[in-house]
């Protein structure tokens, strides 16, 4: 019996992990959120931003990423706007900009924030994608109208009102940059924050939060929101429950699912090597 | 020569950046080579794309096994570049917009309908991978491995609700979700500043070798 559970047919743990992710979503559970001191963190700083604050947003993701980055995105997009933050959106990676047009078309459909009425160019702005990487921050940190000359429908961007004040980094009052890989974070901290002093917040995807850490605890990294956990965890300090807190279900009861397998195949694996059996 | 000239190209620009370091005020010179960086690596992108059509229709034209993967990288590449340099939109903007990202564009049509649900699938596959990894791979074996096994499964369990819910009856501090954090904070954050500060001092010797021209593998030499 347990030499069969050790050769267990690989199907049968992805049936029981697509019923722990699917079966939560009809059940409309809920569940509080421990709110971790980096979370806190990160709120804190943006609570200190004062009202018409300039924020750099760097959208550094793909679709991949879409499920643990959107809800955090979307959250800090509507932290924003209820705290009037102009927001200034760019995109490292190829795919940034369509991912801010999403993220746009999913917020601004949300009736308390369209009350707030937010204007394009004046309010919040996507200057599109560029290459270059950790030389694109470097340019930024020279000249943010030299790297982005025109915004996504075509203005220069030094006629878009929202940035007609903002040359470089010394005119932006914080970055938040929501990264799945290179370039991201760590390019981030280490151009923009080093060498131009940027006050920069973070939202990683949760194999990607482990590697920025050590910037947390240098202080180059004011806060981080890793994986949706982190997410969920800045819905709740913000009041903007949102699909990450919703998710949170799936993936509790996901890592229920793979620690009870985990558990069964080691009692399979010690109980057949008592026996003398294949382990 | 045609080794030399790369050689100096790569020591110049090198020295310009450990220059303008250390010398704030030829800090324009950096800005000029940082815009040439930015041309160039445009260009590259280009470049990759061109490269990665020429292998497809490489592959496609040998018919070996595979090759029908091949042709459908190059009418999906086609179609898309097609889609974003042409001004061509649907619906009632049809020729009427020339921004390739406009809404209703047919750019935007692809990325949104194909893309996203394409490259979203691949990468939730994973969830079911990880999950037949664990139960195969997770064995307490050894000292190390259960060690491994311990601190997986406090994460796992610390990083969600439940993990609370079970110890909430604990005092603060002692909580599953207090000993993920300890994780976090203590034994991840030491391995990884000590492979960063080993990848910044390689990346230092690297830098060196390459602006000096000791190493030239990059320009076809040993």
């Amino acid at each position: 019996m347990f030499e069969r559970l050790l050769a267990l047919d690989r199907r049968w743990i992805f049936l029981f992990v697509a019923v722990a992710l699917t079966i939560p979503f009809f059940l409309g559970l809920s569940c509080k959120s421990y709110v971790s001191p980096e979370v806190k963190a990160l709120y804190a700083a943006l609570e200190e931003l004062r009202p018409n604050s300039k924020v750099i947003v760097s959208f550094d993701y793909d679709p991949a990423s879409e499920p643990e980055l959107n809800p955090m995105a979307d959250a800090f997009m509507k932290y924003a706007f209820h705290h009037r933050l102009k927001l200034i959106c760019i995109g490292l990676w190829p795919q940034g900009p369509l991912e801010v047009d999403r993220c746009f078309n999913r917020v601004l459909a949300d009736p308390e924030i369209q009350k707030l009425n937010p204007v394009y160019g004046v309010d919040y702005v996507n200057l599109g994608f560029q290459s270059g990487n950790e030389f694109a921050i470097q340019g930024m940190g020279a000249s943010i109208y030299n790297v982005f000359p025109n915004d996504m429908r075509g203005t220069a961007t030094s006629q878009i009102p929202i940035m007609m004040d903002v040359r470089d980094f010394s005119n932006v009052d914080f970055v938040f940059n929501l990264s799945a890989g290179y370039p991201g974070t760590v390019e981030w901290v280490q151009v923009a924050v080093d060498r131009y002093g940027v006050t920069l917040g973070a939202g990683n995807t949760a194999v990607q939060a482990p590697l920025v850490y050590p910037y947390l605890g240098s202080g180059q990294l004011k806060g981080l929101l890793g994986g949706m956990k982190g997410g969920a965890e800045f819905e709740a300090l913000s009041g903007h429950t949102g699909k990450a807190t919703k998710f949170m279900v799936s993936q509790t009861f996901a890592h229920l699912v793979v620690i009870l397998f985990i558990v069964m195949g080691n009692v399979a694996y010690f109980a057949a090597k008592r026996k003398g059996g294949r382990a | 020569m045609r080794r030399q000239i790369p050689l100096l190209i790569t020591g110049f620009v090198g020295a310009i950046y450990i220059v303008t370091f250390f010398i704030p005020a030829t800090r324009f010179v950096e800005t000029i080579a940082t815009d040439w960086i930015l041309i160039i690596q445009a260009f590259a992108i280009w470049l990759g794309a061109l490269n990665l059509l020429k292998l497809s229709i490489m592959k496609l034209s040998s018919r070996k096994p595979g090759a029908g993967y091949a042709a459908i990288v190059i009418v999906c590449f086609l179609i898309t570049a097609a889609a974003g340099l042409a001004p061509i939109t649907r619906g009632e903007h049809f020729l009427s917009d020339h921004n390739y990202l406009a809404e209703n564009s047919t750019f935007e049509w692809i990325y949104n309908s194909v893309y996203v649900p394409l490259n979203a699938t691949m990468f939730a596959l994973l969830a079911f991978f990880v999950a037949s990894a664990s139960y195969r791979a997770f064995r307490a074996r050894n000292r190390e491995a259960t060690l491994l096994l311990g601190a997986a499964c406090v994460m796992m369990l610390g990083r969600v609700p439940l993990g609370d819910a079970i110890t909430g009856f604990l005092p603060e501090g002692w909580t599953l979700s207090a000993w993920a954090d300890v994780i976090m904070n203590f034994p991840v954050l030491a391995g990884q500043r000590a492979i960063m500060i080993g990848i910044a001092l390689g990346i230092v010797s690297t830098a060196l070798r390459l602006v000096l021209g000791i190493e030239r593998s990059h320009v076809g030499g040993d």
